[in-house]
């Protein structure tokens, strides 16, 4: 039986490297990647509590997680397909103004 | 060190090795390979921590599903590789340390703060002592949380709309 401090670590460090990604990369679809990374890292963290508590309220929680996700990544890659043919570009450095 | 612990630490390793893969591939199309790795992980631990139904679920809807439509935009776009020369010459050092920031706060929550807690936990355990799966799962699904699982699909459907609309070639 692995302590639950370990699982929650792992997902801190998983969620920080997220978090780092969004920071330094500049490829719009890699800074997405990250942003699911971070959202497994709390899903992660969310499954290890639901056992040590005896609680299965954390597992529904983390079905919620990746609906929602699933539904983010469709329209997020959608606005990137959309933002990708006007600027013929994802360089997140060179959109910076919302009109195309 | 048991067999367990020893499992936990290769598969940690595999999961942060390729976490790590994703953040230094400079091509695209290598970090979502890198991404579905670190998912197939996930899944794994989630086998370990007793919730099979989410492994089978993170496999086909993250693993499956969600990977392959990043995949197909990365292709779609041909934007597997990208000059990437930041403007912002300090960002990345920044970005790093305040990333270990983060680390050390999340860490100091978790760890530091944990000992107050213990009664609470063993009162919440007394509680709710049946935890099993799919079927206990779907149980409270569609019990307790019955009106949010109506919601989900609502926001499902408001997706989909979403992204034909946006994609959907403008008449000239």
């Amino acid at each position: 039986m692995v302590p639950v401090s370990y699982y929650v670590a792992l997902a801190a460090i998983l969620f920080t490297m997220g978090a780092i990604g969004v920071l330094i990369r500049r490829n719009s679809i890699v800074i997405f990647m990250s942003i699911e990374l971070m959202l497994n890292a709390a899903n992660l963290a969310f499954v290890a509590f639901a056992q040590a508590y005896d609680a299965i309220n954390g597992q529904i929680f983390v079905f919620f997680v990746i609906t929602v996700a699933a539904a983010e990544v469709a329209v997020g890659l959608a606005l990137i397909v959309a933002i990708f043919r006007t600027r013929q570009s994802i360089n997140v450095d060179e959109i910076n103004e919302l009109r195309g | 060190m048991t067999p367990d612990l020893i499992a936990f630490i290769i598969l940690a390793l595999v999961a942060i090795v390729c976490a790590i893969g994703m953040l230094v591939s400079k091509n695209a199309v290598y970090s979502a390979l890198f991404l579905i790795l670190n998912f197939v992980t996930i899944a794994l631990f989630y086998l370990f921590l007793g919730a099979p139904f989410l492994a089978m679920i993170q496999v086909t809807v993250y693993a499956g599903a969600i990977m392959v439509l990043f995949l197909f935009v990365i292709m779609l776009l041909g934007v597997q590789t990208l000059q990437e020369d930041a403007t912002l010459k300090w960002q990345r050092p920044v970005a790093i340390l305040l990333g270990a920031v983060l680390f050390l706060e999340t860490a100091y929550i978790f760890f530091a703060r944990s000992e107050q807690t213990s009664t609470a936990v063993t009162e919440f355990r007394a509680l709710l002592a049946s935890a099993g799966n799919p079927e206990s799962a779907g149980l409270m699904l569609f019990n307790q949380y019955l009106l949010p699982f109506e919601v989900t699909s609502v926001l499902l459907l408001v997706a989909m709309i979403g992204a034909i609309v946006l994609t959907k070639k403008e008449e000239a």
